[in-house]
């Protein structure tokens, strides 16, 4: 066969039909790979929603939970505690819970949370993800009226776990899906559904 | 079919031939090192490739020993590290060696990096093997941040955390992008698994592949020199340049030298400062892992404080993650920055010499900073070197091109 005999046409159709199927080929192989980074089903199943039992909790009294092998922390908020919310409400970043999704609709209140008393928020700091210091005397950090002081870097928040103007981290900490089973039962990690 | 002959060299014949006629032994043992002629005028700023080609097999040795008694899951990785560090026959050495090692390899990898930029070594016609470094040092980066992780310890959980965090800062993807690196709602046993997979498989394998591009791609345009000229345009009635000597044995038996001496200080650190006051080995990494609470100051190992110290200086997450990357990723446009006809630093005038100079105390000044707790004075001193970092890439097509040069010879020259 000379040079001239060639189909150009063809042969470009056939390179590029080969190309277009390998890559697919190579693509569809690809998924299995990738889809095993993914979180698997016992990581799944290990993130079940966990249940923190109230009853023996104090006012001003907090628990540490872990779920999803994240750091919860359940406040039980004194009157102090509440009163002060108001009290920084200028200096905060997002005082309204106005970034979705840092909490469900549910808690997208004042308090941030189902009932006043109880506030449950994620112990991880949005900055980098530290986990916060409980500070409710604010003795670790100047210039506010108590809350949860990030050692990492410098960040405040309040009572409810809103960020105060002026630090790294950029949003409020992270409000779980949760929900009352009863008046002394939490399950954390769901919000709808049966018990 | 012709026999193909060897077409230079001595006549050879026998065992030697039998080899050549069926792999290029000879012909690549003369391309690259018995007849590759390198400057005559190299000094001791040249040494730091060779060395880290040395701390490159001291860890990949090293490391294959401390697999095999090493265990990476989170129930037995602290463990397993305290296993060898106490009962295994010399354990301590072979784990001190690896951890000596990974500070060595980034003290040697910026000298090397440091010398391109005195020299000028990463302008036409070397851009490329410039671009392959710079992969390297990435490729490097990650290699020691994953491995960081393996120990378990406090500040190996913690600093994984903060730095994939990092990763969330990226709008829409990134809460899913941190999810998919570490396989799990938290930095799990799923994660520490991965990362020792990426450490001792993926990220080796890629470091090797990488350094031998690295020295193919120098070995055809040919090393630079501490004039900054090319030696190739003056060349003997034998095709040899006239300032060039083989490899091998000259330049090998200097390096053999700075091995030697680059052992002693390895050796000594080994044995007599192994954490080096925390430096090396963080304190916070003999605790074991805990979920609970973060050690009250965290600080990446010093290698990675300069770019630490950039990402704190920025009171935003996004902004501080994305000046955070461009530092790392600047030195990579370093070849089209760079707008001045001089290569070395020998014949530059004074405005290189003083951004260079202010450059280096930026980024000694920045790795310090990152180290230390963020205190309003320390943010404020780390915003300004910032500010200098960013200046010397950044103002460096200006810089460079105003700059006044001085005549540059034809020979290499034999001042230090």
């Amino acid at each position: 066969m000379t040079e001239d005999d060639l189909d150009r046409n063809r042969r470009h159709f056939l390179t590029v039909a080969t190309v277009v199927t390998g890559v697919a080929g190579a693509g569809m192989a690809a998924i299995p790979f990738i889809s095993s980074l993914q979180p698997s089903a016992r990581a799944q199943a290990m993130g079940a929603p966990v249940e923190v039992p109230l009853g023996s909790m104090q006012p001003g009294e907090m628990i540490r939970v872990m779920w999803r092998g994240r750091l919860v922390f359940v406040l039980r908020r004194d009157e102090k505690m509440l009163d002060k919310l108001p009290v920084d409400r200028d200096q905060l970043r997002d005082p309204n819970s106005e970034v979705a999704d840092q909490q469900p609709d549910y808690a997208a209140n004042e308090t941030r949370s189902i009932k006043p008393e109880y506030l449950v928020v994620e112990g991880s700091c949005t900055h980098l993800g530290c986990a916060p210091l409980e500070d409710f005397d604010a003795t670790l950090a100047p210039d506010y009226a108590g809350g949860f002081f990030c050692p990492c870097h410098g960040s405040k928040f309040d009572f409810a776990g809103r960020v105060f103007k002026g630090v790294p981290a950029p949003t409020n900490l992270r409000v779980p899906p949760h929900r009352f089973v009863r008046d002394d039962l939490i399950l954390i990690g769901q919000d709808s559904g049966a018990a | 079919m012709a026999r193909i002959e060897a077409e230079v060299g001595k006549p050879q014949g026998g065992f030697m031939k039998w080899i050549d006629d069926r792999f290029p032994f000879t012909k690549t043992m003369e391309h690259h090192v018995t007849r590759y002629y390198a400057s005559k005028n190299f000094n001791w700023w040249y040494v730091f490739g060779v060395l880290a080609f040395v701390v490159l097999a001291i860890q990949l040795i090293t490391g294959i020993f401390l697999t095999m008694n090493y265990k990476p899951s989170a129930a037995e990785a602290f463990a397993s590290v305290e296993y060898i560090m106490r009962d295994l026959e010399w354990g301590w050495l072979i784990r001190y060696m690896h951890s000596t090692g990974a500070s060595f390899f980034f003290i040697v990898v910026y000298l090397h990096m440091f010398r391109a930029m005195l020299y000028g070594s990463y302008k036409k016609p070397r851009e490329l093997i410039w671009l392959i470094g710079m992969l390297i040092f990435f490729v490097l980066m990650a290699e020691g941040f994953a491995g960081y992780l393996l120990p378990w310890g406090q500040m190996s959980y913690w600093g994984a955390q903060v730095i994939i965090s990092l990763f969330g800062a990226i709008p829409v993807i990134g809460d899913t992008l941190v999810e998919f690196i570490r396989g799990d709602y938290s930095i799990s046993d799923i994660t520490l698994n991965r990362f020792f997979a990426l450490h001792v498989i993926l990220l080796p394998l890629a470091l090797i592949a990488l350094v031998f591009v690295h020295i193919v791609a120098l070995h055809e345009v040919g090393s630079n020199n501490p004039d900054g000229i090319e030696i190739k345009e003056k060349k003997g009635p034998d095709g040899v340049p006239l300032d060039g000597v083989p490899f091998h044995p000259h330049h090998t038996s200097k390096d053999l030298v700075a091995i030697i001496v680059f052992l002693m200080i390895f050796a000594s650190v080994v044995f007599f400062a192994p954490e080096m006051g925390g430096l090396f080995l963080e304190h916070a990494n003999f605790e074991p892992a805990n979920v609970t609470a973060t050690p009250e100051h965290i600080a990446p190992v010093w290698y990675y404080t300069p770019y630490y110290a950039i990402l704190r200086a920025v009171p935003d997450k996004l902004w501080g993650f994305i000046l955070f990357a461009i530092a790392v990723v600047l030195p990579v446009f370093l070849p089209w920055l760079d707008r001045c006809r001089v290569r070395s630093i020998r014949y530059r005038g004074w405005m290189y010499k003083t951004a260079l100079t202010v450059f280096v105390i930026s980024f000694i000044a920045l790795g310090w900073l990152g180290l230390q707790a963020a205190t309003p004075t320390y943010v404020m001193f780390a915003r300004i070197f910032s500010a200098l970092y960013f200046a010397f890439f950044l103002l460096m097509p200006f810089y460079t091109a105003m700059d006044k040069t001085k005549p540059v010879p034809d020979r290499v020259v034999y001042h230090a």
